[in-house]
């Protein structure tokens, strides 16, 4: 058990149940299916006439995904007030991983229709097989390239 | 959408962000190190949010007719095809680069990650290009 979870396991499964609980809810009230990619292509649609932006799926639900995106944003700042340490998280990662890194995962959950919410939490839910080989996929990629970058000693 | 989904969009948010923060999986260096294999924690946020919405997904729409608020249960389901799964091997390589899916990149800000706007600025980058990029 402590090889497994060296940092405890107890608020992993607590933050999986609330996550599931949020897109549970959301779900029953407004049918709507939460995951968190598409704002970032829905938003391109106040600031860009192109017609990929302008598809009714993101200017239909750009509204909602950006209250959405904001109401994320307010709950992690509502556990740093509550709960969170009195001195900010910070990350040791250098910026260009963190670009960088972004740039890709940007294009490729765009590309894929869906990150580790919309496929991992809400298409693993759907019983989706597309969604199932989706997650194996960014799983092998992701341990990979994690491993790889760590055996380099790139930072 | 009607005044009243939104503010239950609101309150999921909230539950979604706060489950975020609670699991640390806004700090990047978490993920990393269950992606390394040194803490398999992330399987646990993973299957505990699966094992509710699984529940809701499946029995719900055999309950209810429609959503308490709106018309109709969304289905969603992506092609299996060649940009469903090499999208997802292009979003895993950058998330073994940075530790940051667009999830956890939103909470981090409000978590006090500051430097996570990057992540954030990154992403968007990459869906405009990804837009700009693909025939409809």
């Amino acid at each position: 058990m402590t090889q497994l979870f060296p940092n405890g396991w107890v608020h992993y499964l607590v933050g999986g149940l609330l996550i599931g609980s949020g897109v549970s809810l959301m779900f029953v009230f407004t049918g709507r299916v939460t995951g968190m990619s598409s704002v970032f292509t829905a938003t391109w649609s106040y600031f860009s006439n192109h017609p990929f932006f302008q598809q009714a799926r993101y200017v239909g639900s750009r509204g909602w995904r950006l209250a959405l995106a904001l109401a994320v944003f307010l709950g992690a700042a509502l556990w740093w007030w509550w709960l969170g340490p009195t001195h900010a998280l910070t990350t040791q990662l250098p910026w260009w991983r963190l670009l960088f890194g972004g740039v890709l995962v940007g294009y490729g959950v765009r590309m894929s229709d869906g990150c580790t919410s919309g496929h991992g939490i809400c298409g693993l839910a759907s019983l989706s097989l597309s969604s199932l080989a989706a997650v194996c996929t960014f799983l092998v990629t992701a341990i990979a390239t994690a491993n790889i970058v760590a055996a380099l000693g790139v930072h | 959408m009607k005044p009243a989904s939104f503010i239950v969009i609101l309150l999921g948010g909230l539950l979604f962000g706060f489950g975020l923060a609670v699991s640390r999986m806004v700090q990047p260096e978490v993920v990393l190190s269950f992606l390394r294999l040194q803490d398999f924690g992330l399987l646990l946020v993973l299957g505990g949010a699966v094992a509710v919405t699984l529940i809701t997904y499946q029995l719900v729409p055999r309950v209810l007719k429609r959503p308490l608020f709106e018309v109709a249960f969304e289905v969603k389901r992506s092609p299996m095809n060649r940009r469903t799964i090499g999208g997802a091997a292009i979003f895993g390589i950058g998330w073994g680069l940075c530790g940051v899916c667009p999830g956890p990149a939103i909470a981090g800000l409000g978590a006090g990650i500051w430097i996570l706007a990057l992540a954030l600025i990154g992403i968007a980058v990459g869906a405009y290009v990804h837009g700009r990029t693909t025939k409809l």
